[in-house]
């Protein structure tokens, strides 16, 4: 028995997995394709229904990660092969070069000041730009730069400036072959794009922007510093439209099942929304409102009641731009009418769908997925994080839609079935050495 | 034998000039199209209840002239024609209890494969846009086509896409045949939100004030987006776009836009003689100036 656990996705579902397990005294290898830990959750501005500051939740779990004895933290780096079975399994990692040394880096920031290069920020999805050689975001661990060779110029400016000579930029991938005992999947979500947000302008217009982006104007962290703000002319949008389901729960054009969350962060959009904006009015289109959790019922009706979102219950139509302004046409199919709204912002709740690699990864590890891309446990209710290789657990959005609490509560039990697995090992010894 | 011709009733009449620059556009490209023989009325309506049978014997009678004439295809050219003769042919062809009932009613056997198309998918399929840009090219020998720079708004309208899952001619949100149709006529196709809304259609004869209402925000639209014309596969879209903006009435401005057919455009892009055109009919008449400047 190799008591030493193997994660792969280092979001906040994969980091709190691979803390149960550190802190039982196993060794972790925390594996990561992008270049630091945290995940979507690292992206969000605050928590329902607590409105929690995300990042100041967050930020200790991850310094947590980033300094425990047993977690390797592995970077910009993919699983590519797995033999063998539970309690020893062979892993092959492809380690991809951050062209800086981990080591030496000391984050500060001389070479991202000097880099030419101005791209979009995928941490902060295009609403910022970002260098060649950048951080995500402040917070990231590990707190080191990386250089995205794909949009460097090779001007060896950062090179020239970096005081701690951390730059290489010969780094080469590598190969890292390691024996594990088990498993976690962790690889996550993203948000639907596909033809069904499109028809509300999704792609078309900067001031059509999903959920997640819209996290990134609310976050006080974010490109405008927690101000609402239009992306097209930074001007303050005093009218919202939020569309729910976007995608979600329609078979015909996007995914046929809930997506679970959007209905409570569209709630908490617009609280936060008017708590930034006094004299903004947010809509919100809906088919039926799902607040099934605790205290969620309760803040989907503050935000109605208190911050005066005015829910409409239908589906939008048409997002157009017209006269400066984005034309949203919809029903309200409590009243029967047509509803126009000349809104300055739309916000759509686009449908939760499986992170892109995660057929390749479930492909390379032998277990299944669902029709819609979500990894099946061997069974929805009484194994809900046991894939069908032994060993290997599943935890987090990549299994389907879910919040928060759920995801944190769901980590922690596939880690308890991964230490089952090395205590029952150990137990084992212990019954045979007596 | 060409591909059966089913004009139907308004190309007979109002829309005569829809005919006309369809038929002459067809003979310039070689497409051999031939008015389906003892044609009658399509129907007009494809009946919304489930069981309504009546409905369903006047389009079967001109499949089954079109089975007995063709090589099993139907063109046609009006989107209300075509909706119902390609929905009726879908409805028979999935529901053969439908079809013995009315094949017992008519007694005549049709058999129920008859393919619908729309002269545009003709033009796509048969032809193809990059052979009619060339056939453009060739017949006006020059070296831009006569509509270049000539800002075309494709109107789209309801029948001629819905419902997709039974006429599939084009996206019925994001359509772009018309799109595709004027650019390979060297004309500029303008996007504008309004290109699929309702032009009101039938209300037209019962409650004209909604039909305007609706008829007036399209053509609006269009203008604020630089069209210079509007094209449509439609008699009753033509009619519902066009009237409301007549000399007679109060809100006439001189800022009218014509509203062409499709195949109007087509025979002024390939240079086919004016009486082919049938601009006289229109509420706006299109000036030649507009075109090709």
């Amino acid at each position: 028995m190799v008591d030493r656990a193997l994660v792969i996705g280092a979001g906040i579902s994969g980091m709190q997995a691979a803390l149960d397990i550190a802190n039982s005294g196993y060794e972790v290898l925390l594996v990561e394709k992008g270049p630091t830990i945290g995940g979507h959750m690292a992206q969000l501005s605050e928590t329902f229904p607590t409105l929690d500051c995300s990042s100041c939740i967050m930020t200790p779990r991850m310094v947590e990660v980033g300094q425990h004895a047993n977690i390797r933290k592995l970077m910009l780096s993919e699983v590519t092969d797995v033999e063998g079975e539970a309690g020893n399994f062979h892993v092959k990692i492809l380690r991809h070069p951050r062209y800086v040394i981990e080591d030496k880096c000391i984050a500060c920031g001389a070479c991202a000041k000097i880099c030419p290069v101005e791209v979009d920020s995928e941490f902060e999805l295009g609403l910022s730009k970002r260098a060649a050689i950048y951080m995500p975001f402040p917070q990231a661990v590990p707190a080191v730069y990386h250089l995205d060779l794909d949009t460097c110029l090779e001007c060896g400016q950062c090179a020239e400036r970096c005081p701690a000579d951390a730059i290489d930029y010969d780094m080469q991938p590598k190969t890292l072959e390691i024996d594990v005992g088990a498993i976690i999947v962790a690889t996550g979500y993203e948000l639907y794009d596909g033809q069904a947000v499109q028809a509300y302008g999704y792609g078309s217009h900067p001031d059509i922007l999903n959920g997640l982006e819209f996290e990134r104007l609310l976050s006080a962290s974010g490109p405008t510093g927690g101000e609402v703000l239009r992306p097209s002319d930074g001007q303050v949008p005093k009218e919202i439209v939020f569309i729910q389901c976007a995608g979600s729960r329609n078979p015909e054009h996007g995914v046929p099942y809930c997506s679970k969350i959007c209905c409570m962060y569209t709630a908490k959009h617009t609280i936060l929304y008017k708590h930034r904006v006094h004299d903004g009015q947010a809509y919100v289109f809906y088919i039926d409102v799902r607040a099934g959790g605790k205290g969620y019922e309760e803040f989907v009706a503050r935000a109605m009641e208190e911050d005066h979102a005015l829910y409409i219950r239908g589906r939008v139509s048409k997002v157009f731009p017209q006269n400066g302004k984005l034309m949203v046409w919809g029903a309200d199919t409590l009243t029967g009418q047509k509803i126009e709204i000349d809104a300055d912002m739309v916000v759509i709740a686009a449908a939760i769908v499986p992170s892109e690699g995660s057929r390749q990864v479930a492909e390379m590890l032998g277990i299944d997925v669902g029709q819609h891309g979500f990894y099946s446990p061997t069974n929805e209710e009484m194994t809900p994080v046991e894939s069908q290789r032994p060993g290997v657990f599943l935890a987090g959005m990549g299994l389907g839609p879910r919040d928060i609490p759920e995801t944190v509560a769901q980590a922690s039990g596939a880690a308890a079935k991964a230490l089952t697995l090395f205590e029952a090992a150990k137990a084992q010894e212990r019954a045979n050495d007596k | 034998m060409g591909i059966p011709y089913f004009p139907g009733c308004t190309l007979s009449t109002n829309a005569k000039n829809y005919d006309l620059s369809a038929r002459a556009v067809a003979a310039e490209l070689g497409l051999d199209m031939e008015e389906l023989s003892e044609w009658q009325c399509c129907g007009a309506t494809f009946p919304l209840v489930l069981d309504d049978s009546m409905a369903l014997i006047a389009p079967t009678r001109n499949l089954y002239q079109a089975q007995q004439t063709g090589d099993g295809k139907l063109t046609t050219l009006c989107s209300i024609c075509f909706h119902v003769l390609r929905r009726s042919q879908a409805l028979l062809e999935r529901d053969p209890e439908m079809l013995e009932r009315i094949n017992w009613f008519t007694e005549q056997e049709y058999k129920g494969q008859v393919q619908v198309m729309h002269f545009l998918e003709v033009l796509q399929d048969d032809l193809g846009w990059e052979a009619l840009a060339e056939q453009v090219k060739d017949v006006t020998e020059a070296e831009k086509s006569p509509l270049h720079g000539l800002r075309v708004a494709p109107y789209y309208g309801c029948l001629l896409l819905r419902p997709h899952d039974e006429i599939g001619l084009d996206d019925p949100e994001e359509p772009t045949i018309l799109h595709d149709l004027a650019r390979a006529l060297g004309a500029e196709p303008v996007d504008f939100p309004y290109n699929v809304e309702c032009c009101g259609s039938y209300l037209t004869a019962k409650e004209p004030q909604v039909s305007e209402t609706l008829s007036q925000d399209i053509v609006a639209s269009a203008r604020e987006h630089g069209a210079d014309v509007i094209i449509t596969a439609c008699p009753l879209c033509q009619f519902n776009l066009d009237y409301p903006q007549r000399e007679t009435e109060a809100s006439h401005t001189g800022n009218e836009i014509p509203i062409l057919y499709f195949t109007q455009l087509m025979a002024v892009a390939l240079g086919l003689p004016e009486e082919t055109w049938g601009f006289e009919e229109h509420y706006v008449k299109p000036e030649l100036a507009e075109i090709g400047e």
